[in-house]
């Protein structure tokens, strides 16, 4: 019989043989992706999606991206900047991940992305961009592939204005993202706020809100609340009997389609600017939302098609290296390239390494099963960038 | 003027929900002693267990039932299996415990239900608005929901002070031993307070199901009010949970609603929004603050809590 003591410095020894290839054969060992994302709470469902369609595209390429091996590692970070901090550094020492992706909130991005790019790694994100990296504080290692925040909100005010709205009652979260949104619509939009009214990142009834936009007589309501919260208040909005009174434009984020199986026919009429929509044309498309229903059983999000492109992305740029990280500067001009089947449609990075694309309008109607279902209507802008672009210097 | 009498209303209308939860929570720790932080998920489970039966059998009275089963049951579970062995401990082991049971149903609820979050409609009867006066329509769900809040809080005070339960309850808070001697079995009692307790919380989550979004972690969104209303009420009272859910409703109603409006008196407009968007987050905690330095033991203490 082995004592204790045996037993642990056996371990321990096994654990240490187990450790020996890692260091020696880099080559062999598959490229480690710490994929952070918020997987509990309200809005957790997002990163479910993120992860989810990210893990498609590794499994299409049978565990390669790119034909190079890797291994995603998953953490929750449950909309908590601290914990988030936290996971990054454990990955950043202790596992010595070099490339990272998932985040699905611009505080959370706010808070952790600093620590990868001041480490020399790779950030590519998948959905939160927030303005603070778009401009002059713009790095060579930070990727946006989804949008700059702010052209979600300013296409909608482009909508907005063609739709020939000119007084609008406007909302968002008291947060960055928030702020950038609330920002972004006002730059486009070419009528007149009637009220401007932030929520709070965790308030689930808007009651309060809904009389304030009733009292102030709007032509429409442009509100950015992504998840849980979008829920409630597209709701608690028709509840009010706002929704036959005053048309309601958001962007994207606030109305994908796991927000509309929520709120049924409560979101019927509303308009959305999107850069995807699961009804868009092309092969690649079509076979991603076919595949992501059957391997999930449910309808892939916005976020869903953003995080596969992110996966293919890093791919493109994985294969022009050979899965070695080391080489950052081959690994970023192939970044650049954005050499994958985009989607999407058209797709390239702008001098800040931001996306520059099409966009849309997307209006909830009734689909043939009688089910509410986000259809494509007009193109909105084409090749459009973000404003933050002209202030970056890379 | 209609502007202020529809968000009082809505204020009442928060208030009974925070005064559905806080008065559970309240009960649980005037008499039990507990500090139950996992009283978020009996409300998570309410309105899980609602939204599920609802969405199968399409009846929304049939999912009122499962809610409050689920919750019911749910709670007197957790009694069994783990508070009960916490009676006895310092409250820093209680905070511990029922965190980690937060923990465990959010984990089994994402099993179960999914982190998809569920959609349940309200009654048809019940959706829709209703014109109180000319210029004011009011969603009629809402005015359904201050009306049953309102209710329980009457329901409860017979309990509680009119029937044997109530005098037992009232008694097991103050003088367990006592009681004990009498020949009550009071671990009953707990159980059965404790189930109360839970089936309010179902409740508020079944309420809040057609109009937030049904989904993991919405409890924990909602304790933290719910424990501002206990402070400011007063540890263990019911009385007091209903005043400080109606004060704390109505405080972050009516910020949220005016604050923005007084202050772009004074400031540029644009500043007065940021300064009223973080006045009225901070508005519930400032009353809690001022509350408690006036008065350290709540608005309305329960009877002999305060030695």
């Amino acid at each position: 019989m082995t004592s204790r003591r045996e037993f642990l410095s056996g371990s321990a020894t096994a654990m240490g043989l187990a450790m020996w290839p890692d260091t020696v054969v880099a080559q062999a060992t598959p490229v480690k992706i710490g994929f952070i994302t918020t997987l509990s709470g309200p809005g957790g469902y997002i990163g479910e999606d993120i992860r989810d369609a990210f893990r498609l595209a590794v499994e299409q390429g049978q565990g390669r991206l790119g034909g190079v091996p890797v291994e995603v590692i998953v953490e929750d970070d449950g909309l908590k900047p601290a914990q988030a901090k936290t996971v990054v550094e454990r990955m950043l020492k202790r596992n010595g991940v070099k490339l990272f992706s998932g985040i699905v909130f611009s505080n959370i991005l706010a808070a952790v992305v600093p620590d990868v790019l001041d480490a020399g790694g790779f950030y590519v994100s998948p959905n939160a961009a927030p303005s603070t990296f778009a401009g002059r504080n713009c790095h060579k290692n930070f990727f946006a592939i989804a949008w700059q925040n702010d052209t979600l909100h300013e296409t909608a005010g482009l909508a907005a204005n063609e739709l020939g709205y000119k007084r609008a009652a406007i909302l968002a979260p008291n947060y960055q993202a928030g702020k950038d949104a609330l920002t972004g619509f006002r730059r486009t939009f070419k009528g007149e706020i009637a009220a401007e009214i932030y929520t709070r990142l965790d308030q689930t009834d808007f009651a309060s809100e809904l009389a304030q936009i009733r009292a102030a007589r709007p032509d429409m309501v442009f509100q950015f609340h992504p998840g849980g919260l979008g829920i409630a208040f597209i709701r608690q909005y028709a509840q009010a009997g706002l929704a036959q009174t005053v048309p309601m434009v958001v962007p994207e984020s606030s109305l994908d389609s796991t927000i509309l199986a929520a709120v049924g026919d409560a979101a019927l009429g509303i308009t959305a600017t999107t850069h995807w929509n699961a009804d868009f044309p092309g092969e690649a498309n079509r076979a991603f939302v076919a595949a992501f229903q059957a391997k999930y059983n449910r309808l892939a999000t916005v976020f869903a098609s953003q995080s596969f492109e992110t996966a293919l992305a890093i791919g493109a740029a994985l294969r022009a290296v050979d899965g070695d990280l080391s080489q950052a500067d081959a690994f970023r001009a192939a970044m650049l390239k954005a050499d994958f089947p985009a989607i999407r449609g058209a797709f390239s990075f702008g001098p800040n390494q931001h996306p520059v694309q099409d966009w849309w309008v997307i209006k909830v109607e009734k689909g043939a099963d009688g089910k509410p279902v986000l259809v494509t209507r007009q193109k909105i802008a084409t090749g459009y960038g973000d404003s933050y672009a002209a202030t970056c210097r890379l | 003027m209609i502007l202020f009498f529809e968000q009082t209303l809505n204020g009442l209308q928060l208030g009974v929900m925070l005064f559905l939860l806080a008065a559970g929570l309240t009960l649980v720790f005037g008499i039990m002693g507990i500090i139950n932080l996992a009283h978020g998920s009996l409300y998570m489970i309410g309105a899980m267990a609602s939204a599920v039966i609802a969405m199968r059998t399409g009846s929304f009275g049939l999912g009122l039932l499962a809610g409050l089963g689920a919750a019911g049951l749910g709670g007197m579970a957790i009694e069994l299996g783990v508070l009960r062995q916490l009676y006895a401990r310092p409250h820093l082991d209680q905070v511990g415990a029922t965190f980690g049971l937060i923990l465990l149903v959010d984990g089994l609820a994402t099993m179960i239900v999914g982190r998809q979050p569920l959609f349940v409609a309200a009654p048809q009867a019940l959706s829709g608005a209703v014109t109180l006066w000319p210029g004011l329509d009011y969603p009629v769900y809402r005015l359904v929901v201050i009306g049953v809040g309102l209710l329980v809080a009457v329901l409860l005070y017979l309990i509680v002070h009119q029937t044997r339960l109530g005098m037992l309850i009232r008694a097991g808070a103050t003088h367990r031993e006592t009681v004990r001697a009498l020949g009550v079995d009071i671990r009953l009692v707990y159980t059965l307070v404790f189930g109360l307790g839970a089936l309010l919380a179902g409740l508020a989550g079944v309420i809040a199901g057609p109009l937030v979004a049904v989904q993991v972690g919405m409890g924990e969104q909602i304790l933290i009010g719910t424990f501002v209303v206990v402070v400011i009420g007063g540890t263990g009272s019911i009385r007091g949970a209903f005043l400080g859910a109606m004060l704390v409703g109505l405080v972050d109603t009516l910020t949220r609603a005016f604050a923005p409006g007084l202050l772009k008196q004074v400031l540029p407009a644009s500043e007065a929004d940021a300064l009223a968007g973080g006045l009225s987050s901070i508005a519930v905690y400032l009353l809690m603050a001022m509350v408690l330095l006036v008065r350290p033991e709540g608005l309305l203490p329960a009877q002999g809590q305060t030695q």
